[in-house]
């Protein structure tokens, strides 16, 4: 995790990098004057630096949400992978076509038990960004995804998934080999998979690309994360016909996570440590696993088919309709 | 050369916006007279037609004898769900279900008009309830359920009541143990219904794994255009995948594959015929073939 003076601020976080540098000229002063004790000083400092992030992030607009979903410190899926789990083996592949970096996974044990973790992954800094390719899969990333989850349904181990993408890929290649297919594939086997499904929306849910491994008996979104059918820049360049209108589309896409908990989308809303999840990656992964544990096992209790059923139930019962009298 | 179209206008639903894309399909009026808004005047003989590919001018009712395939260069014209109705049912006789559900603007969704004004204008210019009519007939003497997209209610667009209609017709299919077909045509998700439309491809695909369980066949008919939600679903989920000739599908549209790979995209890209050959479709269908194939292929299902 960084730690200042190489952490990033986003413009309404700026107060907080002010604080920051106001510490920075305390102990400065310290340094020159070793008569007065700025201890009191420096730690007071601190104290408002946490007080700042939690004030900034109470009031945060939808918008200003997305903003932290893709703050450049933001943990991602292999580093939550590490930091909750023992004896993570990445496995490659989709055995047809290649390797996609944007889509990892493999077997770890949380809390002493296996299970099969699937996420997409973006790059932390420009290489490996572009190798990550900004965490956008292609079709054999989705197909390396369901081989792992049928992997994980043959030895019964259940299936956690890590959700972080701006969107499936949409280039030529991608067309090419059937994103469409490779998504729609995706949805239906893992609303069919025998063995427990948890999500996570870990930062951005955007569209298809998300849902392509965001089928699951519990779906969770980090509390800073946001999950809808297309990101506020897209809805805005097609709906109003501008890339200036993102802050509103934000606003009527109610995206994030207490509104699609409130829709009933989501099934539970996972706290982030004050100011977001880039202030403490330990923090955010230990709160992550002890949701996880619990869900897990309160899940393997339950029948494989009645599991199936349940969770095929959940989603049919999504949306809004009037009915008339026929 | 065909020409670029802007498809994506249509999920707007703002009509002003949609000129260009309108030029490509027949729009049904509210008082159900068929007509192309292209190029129409009025003459002696009826309404003429030009054709969008080739520009051939017929009669609107040559063209309507003609099943809305153009007679010059085989141009498969869009249609609504009443005219592959009319096309695939034997004697045009069918029955449509579901028809009294109706879309609810719940989220208070506005973007350059309110959803819920959208939609009211809508009802008020055309006789569709929704982008989806599903509807039960007979096709070579076997009864089959057909759900049918309509690209002018929004672009045909997938939100809550397309969803909806979706999993009665399934359950109705496992119900009366008749086969599920599903002619696509649509831009993608409803976005006006935001997170609720995206949860529709997990409803629908699990509708149709209960439809698997059941043993019933599904056909998946892609017409022009389907794009992104419905690809994404149950539009590439079919037992057997179909489409029309020329039809653009795809996840992506082409503006967007456009300006990610900043270069412009070869002929035929993302149409049915490339599809074919990337393996992602079963077969080709000329309109003029529908009927009797549908019928065989239930024949072949049931045989
Ligand atoms: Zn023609």
């Amino acid at each position: 995790m960084p730690e200042y003076p190489n952490r990033q601020f986003l413009n309404f976080e700026q107060p907080i990098k002010d604080l920051y540098e106001q510490i920075e000229q305390t102990k400065k002063l310290a340094d020159k004057n070793a008569k007065v004790d700025y201890t009191q000083t420096i730690i007071q400092l601190q104290d408002s630096i946490v007080e700042k992030r939690r004030e900034i992030t109470e009031n945060l607009t939808p918008w200003q949400r997305v903003q932290l979903s893709r703050h450049p410190d933001r943990p991602y899926t292999l580093k939550y992978i590490n930091k909750m789990c023992t004896n993570f083996i990445e496995l490659h592949g989709d055995r047809n076509v290649k390797d996609d970096k944007a889509m990892v996974g493999g077997f770890a044990q949380l809390a002493g038990e296996t299970v099969m973790f699937i996420g997409q992954q973006k790059g932390v800094n420009t290489k490996m960004r572009q190798l990550r390719n900004f965490g956008m899969a292609n079709p054999e990333g989705y197909r390396k995804a369901l081989r792992l989850m049928r992997l994980a349904e043959k030895f019964n181990k259940p299936v956690i998934t890590l959700i972080d993408t701006p969107g499936a890929f949409p280039g030529m290649e991608a067309e090419e080999r059937g994103q469409g297919e490779a998504i729609a594939r995706n949805i239906y086997e893992m609303i069919r998979l025998k063995v427990p499904v948890i999500c996570v929306i870990i930062g951005e849910g955007a569209s298809g690309g998300a849902l392509g491994i965001g089928v699951g008996d519990k779906v969770l979104m980090l509390e800073n994360s946001w999950y809808t059918v297309i990101s506020p820049e897209n809805c805005s360049s097609i709906l109003w016909r501008s890339w200036d209108m993102k802050e509103t589309a934000a606003e009527q896409l109610k995206l994030t996570s207490d509104n699609m908990f409130e829709f009933g989308l989501v099934d539970g809303v996972v706290p982030e440590p004050i100011g977001g999840a880039h202030w403490n990656y330990d923090e955010a992964a230990l709160i992550l696993k002890n949701y996880l544990v619990p869900i897990i096992k309160e899940l393997k209790q339950i029948d494989p088919a009645e599991r199936v059923k349940q969770r095929i139930e959940k989603f049919s019962k999504m949306g809004f309709w009037e009915e008339l009298p026929e | 050369m065909k020409q670029e179209e802007d498809f994506e206008s249509n999920l707007t639903g703002d009509k002003e916006k949609q000129e260009e894309a309108k030029q490509r399909w027949f729009r049904r009026i509210k008082k159900g007279i068929l007509t192309s808004t292209s190029e129409k005047k009025e003459t002696p003989e009826g309404l003429w037609t030009k054709c969008p590919e080739c520009n051939y001018i017929s009669t609107s009712a040559d063209l309507r004898e003609n099943l809305y395939v153009c007679q010059k260069c085989n141009h498969h014209h869009r249609i609504g769900s009443l005219e592959y109705y009319d096309i695939i049912f034997d004697n045009a006789d069918y029955e449509e279900l579901f028809d009294n559900i109706r879309s609810k603007d719940f989220l208070g969704f506005t973007d350059l008009k309110p959803y819920g004004k959208r939609l009211q204008d809508i009802w008020e210019k055309t006789d569709l309830t929704d982008s989806m009519r599903v509807a039960v007939g007979d096709v070579g003497g076997n009864t089959i359920v057909i759900a049918c997209m309509d690209f002018e209610f929004i672009g045909g667009s997938l939100g809550s009541v397309m969803g909806e209609k979706f999993s009665r017709a399934v359950d109705f299919c496992i119900e009366h143990k008749y086969p599920y077909m599903v002619i696509s045509k649509s831009g993608g998700a409803r976005m006006m219904e935001s997170a609720f439309s995206l949860m529709q491809l997990a409803k629908t695909s699990g509708k149709l794994s209960q439809l698997t369980d059941a043993g019933l066949p599904y056909i998946s008919m892609l017409t022009d255009p389907t794009f992104g939600g419905i690809s994404a679903s149950f539009g590439m989920l079919g037992d057997l995948n179909i489409a029309e000739p020329g039809a653009l599908i795809g996840f992506a549209g082409p503006r967007v594959i456009k300006e990610t790979i900043k270069k412009d995209l070869p002929p035929g890209f993302q149409r049915s015929e490339f599809l074919l050959e990337h393996g992602f479709l079963d077969f080709i269908v000329d309109r003029k073939e529908l009927k009797q194939k549908i019928a065989q292929l239930i024949v072949l299902f049931q045989g």
